[in-house]
């Protein structure tokens, strides 16, 4: 277990950590000195500072830090829904800068599954064509992408529920069909934006199951999220505060080793 | 990908029925409307030119002069200025195809228990060339009946229908006073002339019967109008012409003298005639056109309400894949099938109604397959020119601003 810090870590030089990652070619996200900065009228507003991180694959990341800290904007770099001001940032070890706009879509489909707070399932369509709808964007057949649908929603545990409309169901069941979309296309990365923010902590614990079992299968997971119970399901924190990484440690095997 | 695009589009439609309807209804009203007022002026215009063609083609109408007695004057063609010796000597000129000196009036005439008044005109066997008009039944007199003043006739549809009803006239006869006359032949249909006087009711037979037996003009060999031909459109303007000039010279006018004829170009009025229908179709084509703008402006102002009230579901679909080009052409599809679908509707209305103002108001209607598919064409293209802004607009959303929206 290879331990990464960055920015102000007092037990241990970052550059030494860092140097090792650069030389492992395998990381899924690889995030060099990255800036992000928004024009307001008053002249840039800077939201992302000097951040730098390295997620091999297996992991299974919390992203914490409190509302404005930059945690959210670094996710939507994370998901090539955003562009970094400077720095570099490698998904899969291609940089996403010089890609175009229908690659980044590409990436998106394929490279990364979303989940959302809001769940944000199309509510016109059941839950099957919901599930399937990134296969529709790979240009796959309409047979093949039922199929595909079928697969993941029983293995979130819905397979009953394919012709239901979202609205039929809990919320807990909503985002384990959100969890079934981002999985259908058997990405990399999952990428989960506080999944359990809308769902009480009994579901949201279920949620964090689910998670778990993914990452368990070998699927990359990073997640935003405040609270610190969720976070613990992770096997690594990452704390932002004011748009930079200040803290970085593993919980898991050495849990309380790491925790500040 | 279309199978799944069509479906989007079609589900996104039925989630505001009553809203895709009306957009639909402008799109309907719209091609409606340029159907029917395309078949309406195609109608007309088929309509002037079948007139046309029945006057006959390149045709001057040369009416004699009229009298004046005491102040009083008389209409044009009563004076006996005009002969046959003019009409001889008209057809002389360069670039005159056929002339058909004509005595016209009109003349009781019975058979058996029917009686009837129609217009006779008398005249020589150029006059059915002049005037393309072939027989229906029978055959035409020739030029010894003319010498001979043999009382023969051939009869318009009219008149044989109301003078022998179901029995063919051929070969029987007709009295005019105590006189009969053997109807050699029917003449075919024509119909209407351009002031919808029916071109059918009338009686052709030799000149010189009309003159001598009929009307018994004072003045033997003068007739009331010379029917010429040019040889061509474009000989028309020399032929009135030289015809002025060799009527002024025959009749001795002096430079100081009114013309005592008249020369009518009726082509030239029929040409106004088809001119003003022309005008008349394009402009009610122009019309219905407007109502068709309107209805795609209908189109692009709900798919700007659809991009904005689906703006998350825009920022979904980014998220999880799609490319800009996926949801421009999503977009786009659903204003194409708002606007075909709205088109076949609107087709079948206005095919619909031309044919019923065919059926109610006798109106000649012209239904093409290329104003058809013209309308299928314009209608696609209302649905990609009005549905394309949007869609562009929804494929340029910034998917972080999209999945933010509320």
């Amino acid at each position: 277990m290879v331990i990464r810090r960055s920015g102000f870590s007092p037990t241990m030089a970052p550059e030494v950590g860092l140097k090792d990652d650069l030389q492992n070619k395998d990381a899924v996200i690889r995030v060099e000195s990255l800036f992000k900065a928004y024009d307001t009228p008053a002249g840039p507003f800077p939201v992302l500072k000097d951040v730098n991180l390295v997620i091999l694959p297996g992991e299974f990341v919390a992203i914490m830090g409190p509302s404005g800290s930059g945690k959210s904007t670094f996710m939507n770099i994370l998901g090539c829904l955003d562009r970094p001001s400077e720095g570099r940032y490698l998904l899969s070890g291609r940089d996403v800068a010089e890609l175009g706009k229908d690659e980044t879509a590409a990436l998106r489909n394929r490279t990364i599954g979303f989940v959302f707070q809001g769940f944000n399932l199309l509510p016109r369509m059941n839950l099957a064509d919901n599930v399937a709808l990134p296969l529709v964007y790979s240009g796959i057949a309409h047979a093949e992408r039922r199929a595909q649908a079928q697969a993941v929603l029983d293995k979130v545990g819905l397979g009953g529920y394919a012709d239901s409309l979202p609205s039929r169901i809990s919320g807990g069941q909503q985002q384990r069909v959100a969890i079934a979309r981002a999985l259908v296309n058997r990405p990399q990365l999952i990428l989960a934006d506080e999944p359990t923010g809308n769902l009480d902590s009994h579901t949201g614990e279920e949620i964090m199951g689910v998670f778990r079992a993914l990452n368990d299968e070998g699927i990359t997971i990073v997640l935003i999220t405040h609270e610190n119970d969720i976070a613990a399901h992770a096997k690594r924190q990452v704390r932002f505060l004011d748009g930079r990484i200040v803290h970085d440690a593993s919980t898991q095997p050495q849990a309380e080793a790491a925790t500040c | 990908m279309l199978g799944a695009m069509l479906q989007e589009a079609w589900r996104a439609m039925g989630a505001n029925r009553l809203r895709t309807l009306l957009t639909m209804l402008g799109m309907v009203i719209g091609v409606g409307a340029v159907v029917l007022m395309m078949a309406i002026g195609q109608g007309a215009q088929y309509a002037v030119a079948q007139t046309i063609s029945s006057m006959g083609s390149n045709i001057f109408v040369v009416l004699s002069g009229y009298t004046s007695t005491g102040g009083v004057r008389s209409g044009s063609g009563n004076a006996p200025t005009l002969n046959v010796a003019d009409a001889e000597a008209i057809a002389e000129l360069e670039g005159v195809d056929t002339v058909a000196p004509v005595h016209w009036g009109s003349v009781q005439m019975v058979h058996g228990s029917n009686n009837w008044n129609a217009w006779v005109q008398g005249t020589t066997p150029a006059y059915l060339d002049a005037r393309s008009w072939p027989l229906a039944e029978g055959a035409a007199f020739t030029d010894s009946d003319v010498r001979a003043a043999t009382r023969v006739a051939l009869i318009g549809r009219t008149v044989a229908q109301n003078l022998f009803g179901d029995e063919n006239p051929v070969d029987k006869t007709f009295r005019i006073g105590q006189a009969p006359f053997v109807v050699l032949g029917v003449l075919a249909p024509k119909g209407q002339n351009l002031e919808g006087r029916d071109q059918d009711d009338l009686v052709v037979m030799p000149l010189t019967t009309a003159q001598r037996r009929v009307f018994g003009t004072p003045f033997q060999g003068s007739v009331r109008q010379i029917l010429v031909k040019a040889s061509s459109a474009e000989a028309m303007p020399t032929v009135e012409k030289s015809m002025e000039a060799l009527l002024r010279q025959r009749h001795r006018l002096r430079d100081s003298a009114d013309n005592d004829f008249t020369i009518r170009n009726l082509t030239a009025v029929a040409d106004t005639a088809a001119e003003t229908t022309r005008v008349m179709s394009l402009l009610l084509g122009a019309i219905a056109s407007v109502s068709l703008l309107v209805g795609g402006i209908g189109i692009m102002n709900i798919m700007l309400v659809s991009v904005t009230e689906r703006t998350r579901e825009i920022g979904i679909r980014m998220a999880i894949g799609a490319r800009e080009r996926d949801i421009l052409a999503q977009f786009l599809l659903e204003a194409i099938i708002i606007s075909v679908i709205g088109c076949a509707i609107g087709l079948v209305l206005g095919v619909g109604g031309a044919l019923l103002a065919n059926q109610l108001a006798r109106m000649t209607v012209v239904v093409s397959g290329s104003s058809v598919l013209a309308a299928f064409g314009v209608a696609a293209g209302v649905g990609v020119f009005f549905g394309f802004y949007p869609a562009k607009k929804a494929a340029r959303l910034d998917p972080i601003e999209a999945l933010r929206y509320q």
